[in-house]
């Protein structure tokens, strides 16, 4: 297994060289620059910008050193809890081009931690909605508790978040007067409690969607295990139904939703751009579609690098997982 | 049980978030109404919080907040003068040389605001290592174009211009004499833009000296100012809180207890925001929502005049016919403003027969424009295109917006229907539409201009031989001439009378056809007092103050 996970992680390398490069030539291909504004700035003051930001070395030589500055030189793990990459693994995204004496670590470690929580909410309600109902679905295959459930899903996956957000804060937040429109903290408030009703309608938006998804595959599932000869066998045993549907045919019945997990933690944990905007939320999404319109090259290559390797490396964990809940699958090599 | 006690703690924490959520009845407003703090949208996050490196609106909204110049917004009009830091000034008779005396002011480190402070932020302003943008704004400073230029680009031979030379003198602590390149009786004016604010020496050079730009000066807990409030809070893409300056020198007038500011970029949002109680006033009303408001509640919109035009730009420097001035002249008199204003913009914008916004006191410009379907065919006709005839196909350009398209779409029907020409509409994304428009990659391009200040030569000075914002290509002697002349004269009244005549120029040569004037529209809460209308959206956030009303009905419950 330890093999198994260095030979990934020793993967990591290529493939994010491979991302790294192919946007840095992508970004810096774009027209127009960091500083173009409707109001030109004079021909040396420009000048001065891009001699501050390094933008006036040659173009192999910024893609040099910002490889330099991106390789990991020391591991400190206290200060990587923190998210601080420079201090944690001596990382250096550089200066935000856009936000004056804002460095892209700043800004990464400012706003991930918010799609991180927006994201695990989600994850939680769409873990709470869509597993049961899939399950419920499966037990009750072909009746109106099978099909609600599942037409529901069917809309929850057609229906943008775009449409979804507005939707939510129009009912819940403007009409029904329950929870704020937009926001992530209480202007003024301190507590974990006075935030929360903050949350509970990006967290919705988002958790919808995912929940559809883990409803109709966890009744996919369940289906087929349902099936299967083990199963029988435990109801014959006199086993609580319960307790078979929960023990034993659950358990495999999920195995192809933590396959989908991987990519789903990815997404939901790394924010999204269309549920910040529509609840002005301090995420890392918002960076990520922000920095490609101004122009913050050094933002634009730090959010990207950011969610590779964050994606890649909950592929690693689904694996593992997979493996292990798996008696059938080994690591190999 | 171990499970059922996990998903029992869930449930009571979504309760709880109903109970919390649906508890507290009090909206946002309304509470900060009670601590005195207004809550403003501010469209985007601000890029910076240095007076010197600023170059947008939503930065001024805060920085005008935290630093006060030697002049400073006045509650109403925009033209007159309001006593800052400075308590007073006088001129010499010739009217070039300013003599500021300063009041009694501290910084929020406690350090006295002296005429040195002055002296320190427009020598850092001058200074080609920090990049200042705005930095032309104080070439009006004798010697000071000189003193930067002799830096940045010296002529074979010349020495860097010694700072002694430069029209700054520190008189003594509390006076500074300026000395400018000519007489200038706007001038009191233009040091209200944030290019003119000081910035304590002291904080800047413990963070990294004069021409650092690495921002640590401006940052929480770092930041010093003189201002009526002084920064609180500062977190990205959330909020921007500032709270009031107890050692500011007029601080028994000061209203609000703070400011907080909302980066809302959707206006969608900010919209919802607005009806649910969350802000007090908006940055921007999305153009559809107008004239519902203005109909189911007009209390709550607020339209200003506001000092900027709307216009496009023609490229003069490609081939083809829009070289031949007849046909320019035919394309603007074929724009029925008024009826893109009732019809489409809604937004009580005022047609642009003219290129400088009227409002300005002693410049009102003529109509040199109308809508004049004859004219402009006869003009097509004598152009050689009768009726659109061999007209080739050319574009109109903007940048991807809903509002810019509509605007497109509806002037390429005008020339459709009175000239019979055919336009395809480009659009591009932001960087790549402003990119395309300095290469002169474009037939007509839309374009926008917000004055600086209060005067017609922010305008004007714009389409001069070789500007940077000329963009069309368009050269006239006589016209840079005029231009030139009226910054050497001291007297409004000629000095307006030069611009008028350049402006009359530029009207008959038409190298931009203006569209509309602007206003601003907003969204206020009627609790907000002294908010008035203003040509420049610049506020002295001091004045206003925030009035106990009675709970607003939700405007939504109209739908």
């Amino acid at each position: 297994m330890f093999r198994f996970i260095l030979i990934r992680l020793l993967q990591l390398v290529p493939v994010l060289l491979v991302i790294i490069t192919l946007t840095f030539a992508l970004v810096r291909s774009v027209p127009g620059g960091p500083f173009s504004a409707e109001r030109k700035v004079s021909e040396h003051v420009l000048e001065k910008l891009n001699e501050h930001y390094g933008l006036n070395d040659p173009l192999y030589l910024q893609y040099f050193n910002y490889l330099k500055n991106i390789c990991p030189k020391k591991l400190n793990l206290p200060a990587l809890a923190d998210f601080d990459l420079k201090e944690g693994l001596g990382i250096d995204l550089g200066p935000s081009f856009r936000y004056e004496g804002r460095t892209v670590n700043e800004l990464i470690a400012e706003s991930f931690p918010v799609s991180f929580e927006l994201g695990a909410y989600a994850l939680l309600l769409a873990l709470l909605i869509g597993i049961p109902a899939g399950t419920l679905a499966a037990l009750k295959k072909n009746t109106l508790l099978d099909y609600i459930p599942m037409s529901s899903a069917m809309m929850g996956i057609c229906l943008p978040s775009f449409v979804l957000g507005p939707l939510f804060a129009l009912v819940f937040g403007l009409w029904l007067d329950w929870f704020p429109v937009s926001g992530w903290q209480a202007p003024g408030g301190f507590s974990w409690a006075d935030d929360l009703p903050y949350k509970i309608l990006p967290a919705l938006t988002l958790g919808i969607f995912y929940a559809a998804g883990l409803a109709r595959l966890t009744r996919g599932g369940m289906l087929e295990v349902l099936n299967q000869d083990y199963i029988r066998t435990a109801r014959a045993k006199g086993l609580s139904s319960f307790t078979v549907t929960v023990k034993h045919a659950l358990r495999a019945g999920l195995l192809p939703v933590i396959s989908y997990f991987g990519p789903v933690v990815a997404g939901v944990l790394s924010g999204s751009f269309i549920i910040e905007m529509i609840f002005q939320i301090p995420g890392l999404g918002r960076h990520f579609i922000n920095a490609a319109n101004n122009r913050d090259y050094t933002l634009v290559l730090g959010t990207v690098l950011f969610y590779a390797t964050l994606i890649i490396l909950l592929n690693l964990i689904v694996d593992i997982i997979l493996v292990l809940m798996n008696p059938k699958l080994k690591f190999e090599k | 049980m171990k499970k059922s006690g996990f998903f029992a703690g869930i449930i009571f924490l979504i309760l709880l978030g109903l109970a919390v959520g649906c508890g507290s009845k009090l909206k946002d407003v309304e509470r900060a109404q009670r601590e005195g703090i207004l809550l403003r949208g501010n469209n985007t996050e601000p890029e910076t919080l240095d007076p010197h490196v600023a170059t947008g609106v939503p930065e001024n909204q805060i920085i005008s907040s935290l630093i006060e110049g030697l002049i400073a917004y006045h509650p109403s009009d925009d033209t007159a003068i309001e006593f800052g830091m400075a308590e007073r000034f006088e001129t010499n008779a010739a009217g070039d040389v300013y003599t500021f005396h300063l009041r009694d002011a501290k910084w929020t480190n406690g350090d006295a605001v002296t005429a040195r402070d002055f002296e320190y932020s427009y020598r850092r302003m001058l200074t080609p290592e920090l990049g200042a943008e705005y930095v032309s704004m104080l070439f009006v400073i004798k010697n000071a174009q000189r003193y930067y230029e002799s830096r940045v680009q010296p002529k074979p031979g010349e020495q860097p211009l010694p700072w002694e030379e430069v029209g700054l003198k520190v008189l003594d602590e509390k006076t500074l004499e300026i000395t400018l390149t000519g007489p200038m009786p706007h001038f009191p004016l233009m040091l209200k833009h944030y290019s003119w604010f000081p910035v304590n020496p002291r904080n800047i050079e413990a963070h990294g000296g004069m021409t650092n730009r690495d921002g640590r000066w401006f940052a929480v807990g770092n930041f010093v100012g003189n201002g009526p409030f002084r920064l609180k809070t500062w977190r990205t893409n959330q909020i921007l809180e500032v709270e009031k300056n107890p050692d500011y020198w007029d601080a028994e007038n000061v209203k609000l207890n703070g400011i907080r500011f909302f980066p809302v970029e959707s206006v969608d949002t900010e919209r919802r925001m607005f009806e649910a109680g969350q802000l007090h006033l908006t940055g921007n009303v999305p153009l559809h929502e107008i004239p519902i408001y203005r109909e189911k509640s007009p209390h709550l919109i607020r339209t200003d005049p506001y000092l900027g035009t709307y216009f496009y730009r023609v490229n003069l420097t490609r081939e083809g016919p829009m070289r031949d001035v007849r046909v320019r002249r035919a394309l603007a008199l074929s724009i029925d403003r008024a009826s893109l204003i009732d019809n489409v913009l809604k937004g009580g914008q005022t047609p642009a027969h003219y290129f400088v916004p009227r409002g300005i006191p002693g410049y009102t410009p003529k109509d040199y424009l109308r809508f004049d379907p004859s004219e402009a065919r006869r003009l097509m006709a004598e152009a050689g295109y009768p009726e659109g005839r061999d007209f080739p196909v050319l574009e109109i350009l903007y940048n991807t917006r809903e509002e810019h398209k509509t605007i497109a779409e509806t002037i390429q029907q005008m020339w459709r229907q009175t000239l019979g020409i055919d336009l395809r509409l480009h659009n591009q994304e932001w960087k790549v539409y402003l990119d395309a428009q300095s290469n002169f990659e474009y037939d007509i391009a839309r374009a926008g201009w917000i004055g600086d200040f209060v005067d017609p030569y922010t305008f004007l000075e714009m389409f001069t031989t070789g500007n940077g914002n000329n963009d069309t290509g368009w050269s006239n002697e006589r016209y840079d001439a005029l231009i030139a002349r009226s910054i050497r004269t001291g007297q409004t009244s000629t000095r307006f009378a030069l611009l008028e005549e350049a402006e009359s120029i530029l009207m008959e040569e038409l190298p931009i056809i203006p569209i509309y004037i602007y206003t601003n529209t907003i969204l206020l809460h009627p609790a907000v007092k002294n908010w008035n209308p203003k040509l420049l959206d610049n506020r002295n956030m001091k004045y206003i103050y925030l009035e106990e009303v009675p709970p607003q009905p939700r405007a939504s419950k109209l739908y």
